[in-house]
């Protein structure tokens, strides 16, 4: 018997990095990262999502070495590394411009990490032609990095946080540079290139269809706190706050009063006196304001043919836009001025703007915020 | 695919879309170019021509010299000669050039502007023959084969004399070049001594500037600014003013000294003013700005995520900063250091106020020779050596470095 076979396989990872109660001021009054307690697993794909100020590139920076804490620990593999500088950390950092250093051939900006680990000669070669092998830069080893394309130089600066096998690797807004098509190429090529290798990723990102894409799980900051940690799919579906809500994905957020319960279902009231039926949740109380996120693509034009327990509501249509495989409605309704719905182009037949419409939601669809 | 010719159209439309843009340009630039053309290189290449120009001979004494042309070189002339000479001198001392034909053979023959003025006086005094032996009766030099031969050399309107004065040769009658006297070998160990300042002044101004070009990019905004008011303030003060102010510091009665014998560091007042030190100091000071500004603008376009990406691929402070930042601030270096050497190597005011004797540049010279001595062929010749020099300098350096390393901001 091998004692490795009973463990079970779906046993968390252990951590690899832990912030417990960090807390950066830069004036001592105002906390640019309050009360960060987070864990990144091994070998995940952990993104940091929020607007700028948010405090999600200052976390980075604390675990990358540029900043320390002014409260708090942060551990790696267990140890304490607040005070360790950058370059004994053996994290891997991918800079938002890239930071190749123009001076050296993209095998020596490869290269210099090894050098500084005294890995010379013949070694250092064979990494540094893996390296490049790995991100398709083959036959660019002599260029200096003006030479290169935007994308190319981002691949340089993925194959030099790479080479010398970090266990962690940073990346601060890496694609932000890119345009569309290349950045949602680069957003694959990162996230297949983190598997194979069973590297653990921080990532921090304002884009949250960047986020959605390569993370295994994302932690949403704002106001220097973490707002949401969650897995892709549920921070879409539960998103814990009108914060969360608001920034991940779009969504309709509906204000209204809890009149009561039943069976498991709160009965709220909007302000324009449309009755709604969402999923309690924990903490709802009767009489209490909440809000109701109820996300575009989940409302459909009622018909008859729908289940018969669902919500219904009374509208009026302001604008149709055509996008070619949907259709998006700006509809006056539940106290809203403009409440989206996206249907597809094919349920749009007959729809025009300034008339009255009936849309249909699974109760399920709409969800209860408390804060 | 296009033919040929057509190409050509083509090339040639381009040209001519283009050329609107060209003539506007050319039209900005010309009220500057004309004024400059006027003021600046126009007399620059006069005066550079004063250099080889050689007038006087030709003026004074034609004749002289045409009859000198059958001249062998080795024997006394012969009585034509003299009788030319006598007959052109007599004219010239009622012209009144003589003393100036006196003044330019006497740069080449010590002693020729008072046998020239005598000779002249006496010719036209009595204007009868015989005329040689007149002329040894008055001095017996007129008899030497290499007297005539300089005054032979001199027929040309142009004459190296000055250029090879300049270096410390001199052209020997029998027309060979010689290294001049050993006492008189001045302008090489001035050259010498104005390159060997020029560098020292350029290397303690990287030395302390290249720190303080580094603050300037690190300092919080508010900290940089009054800090590089500090760096710009002494440029926009006149160079005079700064040069005045350090002849009052380095007084022998002055601030320095005052200051060093209350704190016990000397016993003795020191000599500070009139020597190396005191030039040294105030060219350093007064260069300090134009090292640095360079610099600085290069370190300001050098990212600070150069210096973390260092440190995060593993490198110490040190070495990421001597690896990684050091070698992109070399374009800065270089043109901060090449501007200081090249202005240092023209320096005048501060060497004059503050050096001693021994430690006047070549712009001294020039100017000595140009207001006091009044010989601005010597003058001229010292000018063409400092440029070619500075000219040569440039050159090899653009060379060594090449000239993508040069940013001049």
């Amino acid at each position: 018997m091998n004692l490795v076979h009973q463990t079970p396989i779906n046993t968390t990872p252990p951590d690899l990095v832990r912030f417990e109660g960090v807390r950066k001021s830069y004036d001592g009054i105002h906390f640019v990262v309050d009360d960060l307690n987070l864990s990144v697993r091994k070998g995940e794909f952990l993104t940091m999502l929020g607007p700028s100020g948010s405090g999600k590139t200052t976390t980075l920076m604390m675990l990358g070495g540029f900043e320390r804490p002014t409260l708090g620990h942060i551990l790696l593999d267990g140890r304490p590394v607040e005070r360790l500088p950058p370059e004994k950390r053996n994290i891997g950092f991918v800079f938002q411009n890239y930071a190749l250093f123009p001076h050296m051939t993209v095998a020596e900006n490869i290269a210099f990490p090894l050098q500084c680990r005294k890995i010379t000669g013949a070694a250092a070669e064979t990494k540094v032609k893996a390296a490049l092998e790995r991100v398709q830069l083959g036959a660019f080893g002599n260029r200096k990095p003006v030479q290169l394309s935007g994308g190319q130089q981002q691949r340089v600066a993925l194959a030099r946080a790479l080479v010398f096998e970090p266990s962690l690797v940073l990346m601060d807004e890496p694609l932000g540079a890119l345009d569309k098509q290349l950045r949602e190429h680069m957003q694959v090529e990162i996230k297949h290139l983190q598997q194979s290798l069973g590297i653990t990723m921080v990532y921090v990102t304002h884009d949250q269809s960047e986020a959605l894409t390569m993370s295994d799980r994302i932690a949403v900051f704002h106001d220097g706190r973490i707002q949401q940690l969650d897995g892709p799919r549920r921070l879409y579906d539960c998103p814990s706050n009108r914060f969360v809500a608001g920034f991940i994905g779009e969504s309709n957020l509906v204000d209204g009063l809890i009149d009561g319960f039943e069976g498991g279902e709160a009965i709220v009231r909007a302000p324009d006196g449309a009755v709604l039926r969402a999923p309690a949740v924990e903490g709802a109380k009767a009489g209490m304001k909440v809000t109701v996120l109820i996300r575009p693509e989940r409302m459909a034009v009622h018909n008859a043919d729908g289940p018969e327990r669902q919500n219904i509501v009374r509208g009026l249509i302001r604008e149709i836009f055509f996008l070619g495989d949907h259709l998006r409605l700006s509809i006056a309704a539940l106290g809203l001025d403009e409440l989206l719905v996206r249907i597809p182009a094919a349920q749009g037949e007959g729809l025009v703007a300034n008339a009255e419409v009936e849309l249909a939601f699974a109760i399920s669809d709409a969800r209860i915020l408390t804060a | 695919m296009d033919t040929t010719l057509e190409k050509i159209k083509i090339l040639i439309a381009v040209r001519e879309a283009a050329r609107p843009a060209r003539r506007a340009a050319f039209s900005l630039a010309l009220p500057l170019l004309v004024f400059l053309i006027v003021t600046f290189v126009a007399p620059i290449v006069l005066l550079l021509f004063t250099a080889v120009n050689n007038p006087e001979p030709q003026a004074v004494i034609p004749q002289t010299l045409a009859a000198l042309e059958r001249w062998d070189g080795k024997a006394m002339p012969e009585e034509a000669v003299f009788a030319a000479l006598a007959k052109e001198l007599a004219q010239a001392q009622q012209d009144r050039t003589a003393a100036l034909l006196g003044k330019r053979f006497n740069y080449e023959v010590p002693g020729m502007r008072s046998r020239v003025v005598s000779a002249a006086r006496m010719a036209l005094a009595n204007p009868t023959g015989p005329y040689r032996e007149r002329f040894l009766a008055l001095d017996a030099e007129w008899g030497s084969p290499a007297l005539w031969a300089v005054v032979k050399r001199n027929a040309g309107t142009l004459t190296p004399y000055y250029l090879l004065n300049a270096i410390d040769l001199q052209q020997e009658p029998d027309g060979s070049l010689q290294r001049v006297e050993a006492d008189q070998r001045v302008f090489m160990t001035i050259l010498g001594r104005t390159l060997f300042v020029a560098f020292t002044v350029t290397f303690l101004t990287l030395v302390l500037g290249y720190p303080v070009a580094y603050m300037l990019t690190i300092a919080p905004s508010g900290v940089a600014r009054i800090m590089m008011l500090c760096v710009l303030l002494p440029l926009w003060t006149s160079l005079l003013v700064r040069t005045t102010a350090w002849v009052v510091l380095l007084q022998t009665d002055g601030v320095i000294n005052d200051a060093l014998l209350a704190l016990g560091f000397t016993d003795h007042r020191l000599q500070l003013i009139f020597s190396r030190f005191g030039t040294v100091a105030a060219m350093t000071h007064i260069q300090l700005p134009f090292t640095i500004l360079p610099i600085y603008s290069v370190m300001k376009s050098i990212p600070p995520t150069q210096l973390r990406a260092a440190r995060s691929l593993g490198a110490g402070p040190l070495s990421s900063f001597w690896k990684i930042y050091a070698p992109q601030t070399v374009p800065g270096v270089m043109a901060g250091g090449l501007i200081t050497f090249i202005l240092s190597l023209g320096y005048y005011i501060t060497p004059a106020l503050v050096g001693g004797p021994g430690d006047q540049m070549v712009s001294n010279f020039i100017s000595i020779y140009i207001n006091r001595d009044l010989n601005w062929g010597l003058a001229s010749a010292l000018g063409v050596i400092l440029l070619t020099v500075t000219i040569a300098i440039y050159l090899v350096f653009l060379r060594l470095v090449g000239a993508e390393k040069l940013r001049m901001g």
